[in-house]
C-alpha cells in the first residue's frame, strides 16, 4: 500500500480585499466615530456656536431669530452622530462578543465574513433589514409596532447626559444621573408592551418577568447611586467625576469602604436591569423560547438587540462615572482644562488632553465590557424566584446599610479629611492584592488540569 | 437650560427617526409575502389555544406596587442626597440635622420593606397550604389566612 501524500488541510485563505476592507473597517470605524465625537461635541456647544454667529454670520446672536434654528442643527447632528455611535458599538459588541464566546468554549466563532469574521455584524445588519417584517394576526397592531420605539428612545437618550471626556458631553445636565434613571424606565414600558401586545403566552411571560426583574432592581441601582451623589455633593455627571481624580485611591469606589460594596451591588443590578446573564431569564430561550422576543422578526427584532449590546457601553460608563474616576487622567488637575482652553477656539494642546481623557474613559469602559462579556459566559442562569430573593432580600437590605453608612462616614470625612485619603490607598492596595490573589488561583486552577492559557488560535 | 433639555428633544427625535428609518429602508427591500401560518403566534408548532389575554398570576402586581413605593420614596430622597455635602460642610449642626432627617426617612422605607418581607409579598414562589380535611385537597386559602392575621 502506497502511502498516499496526505494533502494539507487547505488553509482557507480570505480573499485580499475582504482582508483589506475588514482590516480598514476594523480600524478606521472605531477611530472615525471617537473622532467626530471628540470634535463635534464640544464644537457644537451654544458657547462657540454663540461665537461662530457673530464672528462669521456678524449677527447678534441675543437677538438674532435664527439662533435657535442653528442650536436645533447643532443638537441634531450631535444626535445623529451618538445614534450612529451606539448602533455601531453594538454591532462591533456583537462580534466581538460571539468570538470571545467561541474561545472560551473552545470553538471557533464566526470566522466566515471577513479577517476573523469581523464583517459579519453588517452581514447580519444587512440580512436583518432584508427579512420580512411578521407582524402576527392576533396582536394588538399598533402598540407591536410601538414597542421598539419606545426602548430605543430610552436607549438613545442616556447619551445625552454620558460623558465621553472632560468637555465631551452632549450636555452637562444639573441633574444628569437622575435624568438617566428617569429615562431608563421607557425600556420597561416598551419591554411591556411588546410582551403584552405579541398575543403570546411566551412573550407575556418573558416580558412579566423582565418588567418585574427590571423594576426590582431599578431599587439598589437607585439606591447605589446616590452614594457617588453624597460624596460629590452634585448631581451631575460631569460633577461626579470632577470630585474624583485620576488616581485610583481617588476613585470614589476606594474612598469609602461602602461605596466599594455598592459598586458590586450597583454593577449587579446594571446586569440584571440590561438583561445580562446571569439573569437573562425573560429571554430564557430553553423556558421561553424568546421571552418577549418571541413574535419579533426582521429589523423590529434587530432595535431590541441593538439596545441590549448598546446598553453595555451605557451601564459600563455609568459606573465608571460614578464610581471609577470617569476620564480623570493621572496628575492633570481639573484647572489645566479651563487654563488650556481660553476664550474661542481651542488650542492644539487642549485638544490633545480632551482626547487623552476620552482614551481613559474608552479603556475603562471596554474593561467592564469585557468583564459583562466574561460573565456571561462563564456563569449559568440563575432561577427566577432566586433573581427575585437576591435583590430583594440581600442587595435592597445592604444597599440600605451602605447608605446609612456613608451618611455618618461624610460626617467623619468631613471631621478628619485624612480618613478617606487613608482609606483610599488601604483600598485600592488590598483591592490590588485580591486581584493578585485571584489571578494566581485562576492560573493554578489551569494548570492543574494539564491546560495551559493559550491565546494562540485567535 | 434650553439647550439642555432641547437636547433631550432632538435626541428622542432621532431615536424614532432611527427606527423609523430603518423599517422605512427595510419595506422598499424586503419580500412582503402574507400568509395565514406565518401570522399565526408561535407556540411551539401547536395550533395556539385561545388568547394569551387572559387572568394570569399577579405576582408581577404585588412586585410592582412594591416598587412604585420605594421608588417614589428614592426619587424625593435625591434632592435631599445632593445638597447633603454642602450640609454636612456647613457645620456639626446642620450636619446632623441632615443625618436625622435623611434617618427618618430611611427608616420608614426600611419598616416598609421589613412590612412587605413579614407578609410574604417578596416570595416569588407562594406556598399553597392544602386543606387536608377538604375533598381534593384544594388550596383553600393561598396564604389568605396569613394575610387576614
Amino acid at each position: 500500500m502506497s502511502a498516499l501524500p496526505t494533502p494539507a488541510p487547505a488553509r482557507t485563505k480570505t480573499p485580499r480585499l475582504a482582508a483589506i476592507v475588514s482590516v480598514t473597517a476594523a480600524i478606521a470605524l472605531p477611530l472615525g466615530l471617537f473622532c467626530v465625537i471628540l470634535f463635534a461635541t464640544p464644537l457644537l456647544q451654544p458657547a462657540l456656536l454663540d461665537g461662530f454667529i457673530r464672528e462669521r454670520l456678524h449677527r447678534d446672536p441675543a437677538t438674532w431669530y435664527w439662533r435657535d434654528g442653528v442650536y436645533t442643527v447643532a443638537l441634531l447632528v450631535l444626535a445623529f452622530v451618538f445614534a450612529n455611535f451606539a448602533a455601531i458599538f453594538s454591532g462591533i459588541l456583537s462580534w466581538w462578543e460571539r468570538r470571545v464566546a467561541g474561545r472560551i468554549q473552545s470553538r471557533i466563532g464566526p470566522n466566515r465574513a471577513g479577517v476573523g469574521g469581523f464583517l459579519v455584524w453588517i452581514a447580519d445588519a444587512v440580512k436583518l433589514i432584508l427579512k420580512e417584517d411578521l407582524v402576527p394576526a392576533e396582536a394588538d397592531q399598533m402598540l407591536f409596532r410601538a414597542a421598539p420605539y419606545f426602548v430605543m428612545v430610552g436607549f438613545i437618550l442616556t447619551f445625552v447626559v454620558l460623558p465621553f471626556g472632560e468637555s465631551i458631553a452632549v450636555s452637562d445636565m444639573n441633574v444628569g444621573l437622575f435624568f438617566i434613571t428617569s429615562i431608563t424606565a421607557l425600556v420597561v414600558v416598551g419591554i411591556l408592551l411588546s410582551g403584552w401586545s405579541s398575543n403570546s403566552k411566551w412573550a407575556l411571560f418573558g416580558g412579566m418577568r423582565s418588567a418585574a426583574q427590571v423594576v426590582s432592581y431599578e431599587i439598589p441601582a437607585g439606591l447605589a447611586i446616590m452614594v457617588p451623589v453624597l460624596m460629590a455633593g452634585t448631581l451631575s455627571m460631569q460633577g461626579i467625576i470632577r470630585a474624583q481624580g485620576g488616581l485610583p485611591w481617588q476613585w470614589f469606589i476606594f474612598r469609602n469602604p461602602a461605596a466599594f460594596a455598592l459598586f458590586f451591588i450597583f454593577f449587579t443590578s446594571q446586569l440584571a436591569e440590561a438583561n445580562r446573564t446571569p439573569f437573562d431569564l425573560p429571554e430564557a430561550e430553553s423556558e421561553l423560547v424568546a421571552g418577549y422576543l418571541s413574535e419579533y422578526s426582521g429589523f423590529r427584532f434587530a432595535l431590541f438587540f441593538l439596545v441590549e449590546w448598546g446598553n453595555l457601553w451605557t451601564m459600563s460608563a455609568i459606573a465608571v462615572t460614578i464610581f471609577l474616576g470617569g476620564w480623570q487622567i493621572p496628575f492633570v488637575p481639573n484647572e489645566l482644562y479651563a487654563q488650556l482652553k481660553g476664550t474661542g477656539f481651542p488650542p492644539l494642546a487642549w485638544w490633545g488632553l480632551e482626547a487623552a481623557s476620552m482614551l481613559v474613559f474608552a479603556a475603562k469602559t471596554m474593561v467592564l465590557v469585557n468583564v459583562v462579556v466574561w460573565l456571561r459566559w462563564t456563569l449559568p442562569r440563575i432561577r427566577v424566584d432566586q433573581m427575585m430573593s437576591l435583590c430583594w432580600k440581600y442587595l435592597v437590605p445592604v444597599s440600605f446599610a451602605c447608605f446609612l453608612f456613608t451618611l455618618l462616614w461624610q460626617i467623619a470625612v468631613a471631621a478628619v479629611p485624612a480618613l478617606e485619603t487613608a482609606m483610599g490607598v488601604g483600598l485600592t492596595a488590598v483591592s490590588v492584592v485580591l486581584a493578585v490573589l485571584f489571578a494566581r488561583q485562576t492560573h493554578r486552577n489551569i494548570t492543574a488540569i494539564g491546560d495551559r492559557v493559550d491565546l494562540s488560535n485567535w | 437650560m434650553g439647550f439642555q433639555f432641547g437636547a433631550v428633544l432632538a435626541f428622542t427625535v432621532v431615536a424614532i427617526a432611527f427606527a423609523a428609518g430603518g423599517l422605512t429602508i427595510g419595506r422598499l427591500v424586503r419580500p412582503n409575502i402574507p400568509g395565514a401560518d406565518k401570522a399565526a403566534i408561535y407556540e411551539c408548532g401547536e395550533r395556539p389555544i385561545g388568547s394569551a389575554w387572559f387572568n394570569f398570576n399577579p405576582r408581577f402586581y404585588l412586585i410592582a406596587l412594591v416598587f412604585v413605593v420605594f421608588e417614589v420614596d428614592i426619587a424625593l430622597t435625591f434632592p435631599v442626597v445632593a445638597v447633603y455635602r454642602a450640609w454636612v460642610s456647613h457645620g456639626a449642626a446642620t450636619a446632623w440635622v441632615a443625618f436625622s432627617e435623611l434617618l427618618l426617612f430611611t427608616l420608614i422605607l426600611v419598616v416598609g420593606l421589613v412590612w412587605v418581607w413579614r407578609h410574604g409579598d417578596l416570595e416569588w414562589v407562594k406556598k399553597v397550604e392544602t386543606d387536608e380535611s377538604a375533598p381534593n385537597g384544594q388550596p383553600s386559602s393561598l396564604a389568605a389566612s396569613k394575610r387576614a392575621a
